[in-house]
């Protein structure tokens, strides 16, 4: 069996460690590929190598049966290889076309020849099943529309080998099930596929066989029809996985958050948050399953007092909180997970020392008469780091240093050590790998059984059925309905999401 | 070349691009036909040679401390204060004013009152553009600008209309608001050297003091590297935003006091800026925006404007030589992007 792209026993080191050890990929053509790993196992090294980003120490490469050097992305392009970026490399304020064409202009005496262009990215769009408006502006499409645009750019230039890295990170549960429907098109069309990822699910989905490495050594590769997710996690992790969170039954007491008739509007002032009601008791996990865009942002900044609300209440433990500013709100007994740790979560130039303080500097012990108390900060974020095992090499570290799930569990460390009454962990998973996720949906069950509320927003229905105790279906900004997770299905929870009623009448508890 | 990207980059890069900048001086002054070893020696001298161009590199280094200190401490907190020459002009005239008034204080009252009362016209010279970006995102590049010539010509017409003595410029201060110093200059063989060098030592340790042992500078820093994760942590943005650009503006009319009170102990009209401001916004660069880089800085770009004048004397190359090296260094030093880019590629590619 002649292999499109095989890298034998690759090994890539940087200073001080071995991201790639003796790793060995082999791509037949016309399959979907997964390579599997932990955040950090060194899956984006591996890609780079193959990119021309990185040269190997050690082991070679083949493409179609020759051995090749790539020093050069301009070479990858060449050989036929494109990468569909996980991080869109997009300009916004240009056209679809102009954005595939970038770099590849076809030009008319000097002049780019966008007419032409369009046509020949219309063309390749209806080959593969990919709809894009090739007039349309980046800034004013969806993400999912984004990247079929990167799909078209390296099918623009001609690559029959695609390289997708966590093409699903960015996606809502709809826009993945048409990738996944492309992905089949292009292998139907005889492109091949190496997809990176750590969601086993869309593994089991869509791919033909798949390689794990584990810290930086790869482990093997497995046909997907001869496995099963527990045995990919375990090989990607190490050791057992739980997938199947471990809970008692919820006890739920007296009432911390009364949301009633809340009406908040988006940054367009059309009304996003619309007359929704919700109540969440003490001891219990209340998940919010909807589809993005429902209101799920502007219900979680109007609790915080991010955002102002229109008109409703918004009570904590039977205080009236509505529009009070954050500080007050936090003060009052709330702990916010946000949904972008990026943006709202960390300061990423400051150290993880100081980010751990975010919400509690100015109060002593860290702080006295306006001065910061350095050592009670680096014992606290040293007694923290060790508790929630972030993996950092001190509490120096800048917070950007770290990667995404050591980030998450600082945050998630900072949040949960104030005791708040009510948690609010908005998409607290996104982007992590197994592992993490584990310890995240763990921590807040353990938040819960201490007697305290947690509200949980996800897009992952999977996270919303195994953690939450019960759940409210957001929809245009209202709660449509609430169920229990051990009464419903998937299924009819995505109906309800979008908007659909629940068959059996008077259920709604 | 790894020492130019790790911890140490804050000081091999500025010393590098000092070299760099001293080495293609050195091209320049041969394509010009100067000897650039006499030339250097000169200049070497008109630093280090005698108390006295060391009394007046010191002089000429205070208030590039401070309008130093008033870029980097806008800048740590994501602001780009370009308006600290007019801050300056506004702080000088406002120390000068109060040299003039209050007969009969005290030394030890009169300075700080003069100090202060420059340090808060530059503040209110410098709250405008904050408030403007606070309130409505006008960009404090753009405003700060605008007001450097607002300063300028407020200032002049100022001087014109209420204080004007022979000369085209005010009346001499009082004796009790001068930082000159009979003992300073004897010892520096009579230099202008004055006290305001400790002045602006002082205000170097403000600066570091506020910005890494305080909550307020927490705030501050925490605003300037992100507002979104300030505003979740309940921290004022808006405030903090006008509350740096006033700290930057008092530092910066504190370097205005610097002349007012040390150097001159009058104020000119104006004929253009002083530079000083501008000048300031270099030795941020070259300090990199740190207290004590700044303090050196300062007293590279002193020195070589001091020692400018020897070079000239004794080895004919114009002064204006120093001027172009200045720009060098900072050309250099703005680049170190560049030189980061290119490591960086070079360590990749694991070839050196």
């Amino acid at each position: 069996m002649e292999y499109v792209i095989e890298m034998r026993n690759i090994r890539k080191e940087f200073p001080g460690i071995v991201a790639n050890d003796n790793i060995t990929l082999q791509l037949q053509k016309g399959e979907i590929h997964a390579l599997l790993g932990e955040n950090g196992a060194g899956k984006s090294t591996l890609m780079n190598v193959l990119f021309g980003l990185y040269q190997p120490e050690k082991g070679d490469i083949y493409v179609r049966g020759n051995k090749v050097q790539i020093t050069d992305p301009n070479i990858a392009n060449e050989l036929g290889i494109g990468m569909v970026h996980q991080h869109f490399m997009l300009v916004e304020k240009f056209t679809v076309t102009e954005n595939i064409i970038l770099g590849n202009e076809p030009t008319k005496q000097g002049q780019v020849n966008l007419k032409e262009a369009e046509k020949e990215v219309e063309a390749i769009s209806k080959q593969y099943g990919l709809a894009v408006d090739p007039t349309a502006k980046i800034e004013d499409i969806s993400v999912g529309m984004q990247q079929r645009v990167e799909i078209l750019k390296t099918l623009y230039r001609g690559a029959d080998i695609l390289i997708f890295d966590e093409p699903t990170a960015v996606l809502t549960p709809q826009e993945i099930k048409e990738l996944i429907e492309i992905m089949k098109k292009l292998i139907s069309e005889g492109k091949s596929i190496i997809l990176i990822t750590h969601k086993l699910k869309e593994i089991m989905e869509v791919c033909d066989r798949c390689t794990v490495i584990r810290r930086g050594v790869g482990i093997g590769t497995v046909d997907v029809s001869e496995t099963n997710p527990d045995d990919l996690a375990s090989m990607m992790v190490g050791r057992e996985v739980n997938f199947s969170v471990e809970k008692q039954p919820s006890q739920p007491k007296e009432s911390v958050l009364e949301v009633q008739n809340l009406v908040v509007e988006d940054a367009r002032n059309v009304p996003a948050v619309n007359g929704l009601n919700i109540s969440i008791k003490a001891g219990e996990i209340v998940g919010i399953a909807g589809v993005d865009g429902n209101g799920q942002s502007e219900l979680i900044e109007a609790i915080t007092g991010l955002r102002k609300t229109k008109s409703g209440n918004v009570m904590l433990k039977g205080k009236d909180i509505t529009n009070w500013k954050p500080r007050r709100v936090t003060e009052s007994g709330l702990g916010h997970i946000p949904q972008d740790r990026h943006k709202h979560g960390l300061v990423l130039d400051f150290s993880i020392g100081e980010n751990m303080v975010l919400q509690t500097y100015y109060k002593r012990p860290f702080s006295k008469n306006g001065i910061l108390n350095f050592s009670t900060i680096v014992n606290k974020a040293k007694s923290l780091i060790s508790e929630f095992d972030v993996r950092t090499p001190s509490e120096s570290t800048p917070a950007r240093a770290l990667s995404g799930g050591n980030q998450q569990k600082a945050i998630i460390a900072r949040e949960i050590d104030r005791s708040p009454n009510l948690l609010i962990a908005a998409q607290p998973t996104r982007g992590l790998d197994v592992g993490a996720i584990e310890f995240i949906h763990s921590k807040l069950i353990e938040e819960r059984d201490k007697g305290k509320a947690v509200l949980l927003i996800s897009f992952e229905l999977d996270e919303i059925m195994n953690v939450s105790d019960r759940i409210a279906v957001i929809y245009e900004g209202k709660i449509v309905a609430i169920v229990k997770p051990e009464e419903t299905t998937e299924q009819e929870l995505g109906l309800l999401m979008a908007g659909g009623k629940r068959k059996k009448a008077g259920e709604t508890s | 070349m790894k020492i130019l990207n790790g911890k140490w980059s804050a000081i091999t890069v500025p010393l590098l691009s000092v070299m760099l900048g001293l080495f293609v001086g050195g091209i320049i002054m041969l394509v010009s036909g100067y000897n650039p070893f006499v030339a250097y020696a000169a200049l070497f001298n008109g630093i280090f040679s005698n108390t006295y161009v060391l009394g007046e590199t010191i002089r000429q280094m205070t208030p590039l401390i401070l309008s130093g200190i008033a870029v980097a401490f806008a800048f740590r907190t994501g602001l780009f204060n370009i308006g600290v020459e007019g801050q300056l002009l506004v702080g000088w005239l406002a120390s000068v004013y109060v040299g003039l008034q209050f007969e009969g204080l005290s030394p030890f009252v009169h300075i700080p009152l003069a100090i202060l009362a420059a340090g808060v016209a530059g503040a209110i010279w410098a709250f405008v553009p904050g408030l403007l970006k606070a309130k409505y995102h006008v960009h404090e590049v753009i405003t700060t600008i605008m007001m450097n010539y607002v300063a300028l010509h407020v200032v002049n017409a100022i001087i014109r209309t209420y204080l004007l003595a022979p000369g085209e410029r005010t009346e001499e201060i009082h004796q009790s608001a001068s930082l000159q110093s009979a003992f300073l200059e004897s010892v520096t063989d009579f230099s202008r050297l004055h006290y305001g060098i400790i002045v602006a030592i002082i205000g170097a340790i403000i600066m570091w003091f506020l910005l890494w042992k305080t909550s307020t500078g927490y705030e501050l820093r925490a605003v300037g590297f992100n507002k979104y994760a300030s505003e979740y942590a309940g921290i004022n943005v808006r405030r903090n935003i006008i509350l740096s650009m006033v700290v930057s503006g008092a530092f910066a009319g504190a370097a205005g006091a610097m002349e007012g009170l040390g150097t001159y102990g009058y104020m000119t009209i104006m004929p253009a800026f002083t530079g000083v401001g501008f000048d300031g916004i270099a030795v941020s660069l070259l300090g990199a925006n740190s207290a004590l880089g700044v303090v050196l800085a300062a007293a590279l770009f002193g020195g070589l404007k001091i020692g400018a004048l020897n070079m000239q004397s004794v080895a004919q190359v114009p002064t204006q030589l120093v001027e172009i090296v200045i720009a060098m260094i900072i050309f250099f030093v703005a680049s170190s992007y560049l030189i980061h880019w290119i490591s960086n590629r070079v360590n990749k590619r694991g070839k050196i």
